[in-house]
């Protein structure tokens, strides 16, 4: 598909007084491992919330493979192919890892509740490949070996790997991180932007992700966008951004 | 021969074993204990249904309805009204008919009252859908009571004077039935997508929506299963012993979450254990007449302490730091 995967055109969103996001327009190219930066409170979150559908934009619109997904419920804009973990990682708790996964297989799940309740060949065909396709994603996060642990017991660097498994499950072709590094020792990030990296290519997505360590969005973003205070002050490749004068204001102050 | 043959001749053979069974449960105990045994049998059965068809709401869906009684009186009158006043038209079966012409007219009459409750569940749940929590739990109340009051108030199903001239037509073979069906049809959901999406639901709302579970929806449907298996308990139950609306107070309500909660929220062996329990223990303190009610609450105050996630409830593994 030519044009972008996603497009944000003049999105604001107000709180009462307060402009969250104001006349934000965004593009992301397909194939990018693109980031969004700024200091604390610059609405990067928000900018996550709107285009998965947790607020719908005051004003303005967002398109997704060109179709208009604003104001459309979550769920519906999950199962169109945009993926997200929070800053918080909202992992099941007393579910296990698997089922952790599993759930996220639900947005390509065909089979009725009628097949489910008769146990049906069509839904034990299906479950089956959920079962496989699940155990391959832990699989591929190292995470096999917790299969059956009750995914609340994780240690917290696993939790995170989990919940880009369980995002991965839903098959998506835009995937949301933030702040994916939060917490973590630097040993584990790298190794989870390299995991990052990786799930890319592999899967052929397009990744946007939230990070406040600038090391590692300069060291794995092809594309950097910087919001303060709502509105977008910067936008292009890392060096760029790097020695963009008005990032550096926002970062650091006014220079006296 | 294709998996799907052999998966529909599976069942088939399901069916008739669950038959062969519910039958030969009930022509034994019809033989070999009293009647007074007998009634606890399909009380107990009942209950198991009803705790069985709430957990699918509270436990594994994480709502929190108190208003389970109210879908039962939905199934009992609606299936007791269709008995009385439609099944001798249609078919020709009067009140005192017993044997085989029986059972088409009573299976007719249970599904009646379950898709009756059913709908009520649907026209609840809608609403209170917006609703968590204690606001979701208010409102299940207030609908158990005002369903009790209105049936209280209608003259053709006896209103006060409770509903006369029910043929008894329920035995302990149609409650095993109704209990082993429950148990499949919620076992089979929760092996599936589906039942995990209501798991989904009570671990992170938020999360289930964002990977593509409609949450809403499912929640809608967690109410509606639920109401139609507590609808077709009420209609087993009308066509089984004296029917008035007293059976169907806030305090049955209260009586099935005790269940469900003591059994363990979100297992279903839990349910069928905690109904049992809860059916058979009041039963069994009745040698101590007067006390009976202190060793009643003493026995729950004791297990929720010793075992507070319920007899077989899982316990939470440790929360991330």
């Amino acid at each position: 598909m030519s044009g972008p995967l996603l497009e944000l055109k003049r999105v604001t969103r107000a709180f009462g007084g307060l402009r969250a996001v104001a006349d934000l327009d965004f593009i992301l190219d397909p194939g990018l491992l693109a980031g969004l930066i700024g200091p604390n409170g610059a609405g990067k979150t928000t900018v996550f919330n709107l285009i998965t559908g947790v607020y719908a934009p005051t004003s303005g619109e967002i398109r997704f493979e060109g179709k208009r997904v604003d104001g459309r419920a979550t769920s519906s804009i999950a199962r169109a192919g945009i993926a997200r973990t929070f800053q918080n990682p909202r992992i099941f708790a007393g579910l296990t890892c698997l089922d952790n996964v599993r759930i996220a297989c639900h947005t390509h799940a065909g089979a009725g509740l009628l097949d489910s309740i008769l146990a049906t060949g069509r839904s034990a065909k299906e479950e089956a490949d959920i079962l496989a396709r699940s155990e391959g994603l832990l699989h591929s996060f190292a995470l096999d070996g917790y299969r059956d642990t009750l995914a609340g017991g994780l240690p917290y660097g696993e939790q995170r790997r989990l919940e880009i498994a369980r995002a991965l499950a839903a098959e998506p072709r835009l995937l949301l991180l933030d702040e994916p590094a939060a917490g973590l020792n630097p040993h584990e990030t790298q190794a989870l932007m390299r995991l990052i990296h990786d799930v890319r290519d592999r899967y052929k997505l397009t990744v946007l992700l939230i990070e406040h360590d600038m090391k590692v969005v300069m060291g794995i973003c092809e594309r950097i966008t910087v919001l303060d205070y709502g509105v977008c002050i910067a936008e292009g490749v890392p060096a760029a951004i790097r020695s963009n004068p008005k990032v550096i204001e926002a970062y650091l102050g006014d220079a006296v | 021969m294709s998996p799907r043959k052999s998966s529909f001749a599976r069942g088939l053979l399901w069916v008739a074993a669950a038959l062969a069974l519910s039958l030969g449960v009930d022509r034994l105990a019809v033989q070999w204990i009293n009647p007074y045994f007998y009634r606890i049998l399909v009380l107990c059965g009942l209950n198991v249904m009803l705790a069985l068809s709430l957990n699918l709401v509270n436990g594994i869906t994480g709502q929190f309805s108190i208003g389970h009684a109210g879908f039962m009186a939905v199934g009992a009158y609606a299936s007791a009204a269709f008995t009385v006043y439609a099944v001798p038209q249609l078919f020709g079966v009067g009140p005192d008919a017993s044997g085989l012409v029986i059972v088409g007219p009573l299976l007719l009459a249970l599904l009646v009252g379950g898709l009756t409750s059913a709908a009520a569940g649907f026209l609840v749940g809608l609403p209170s859908m917006r609703l968590r929590g204690d606001y979701l739990a208010i409102v299940t109340l207030g609908f158990g009571e005002i369903i009790r009051v209105v049936i209280l108030n209608i003259d053709a199903v006896g209103g006060a004077r409770g509903f006369a001239g029910i043929p008894r037509r329920t035995d302990l073979a149609w409650v095993i039935a109704g209990a082993l069906t429950t148990w499949v049809v919620l076992r089979n959901v929760l092996r599936s997508y589906h039942g995990r999406a209501f798991l989904a639901i009570r671990e992170d709302e938020i999360a289930a929506e964002a990977l593509g579970v409609p949450t809403t929806r499912y929640k809608v449907t967690a109410f509606v299963i639920a109401a139609f298996f507590a609808g077709v308990a009420g209609a087993l139950f009308a066509h089984y012993t004296y029917l008035h609306t007293n059976s169907f107070t806030f305090m049955k309500s209260i009586e099935v979450i005790v269940m469900v909660v003591l059994g363990g929220m979100g297992s279903l062996l839990g349910s069928v254990l905690g109904a049992t329990v809860l059916t058979a223990l009041p039963e069994a303190l009745r040698f101590a007449s007067s006390e009976r009610l202190i060793i009643y609450s003493l026995l729950l105050i004791v297990l929720m302490i010793a075992r507070p996630q319920g007899i077989l409830g899982k316990t939470e593994g440790k929360r991330g730091k």
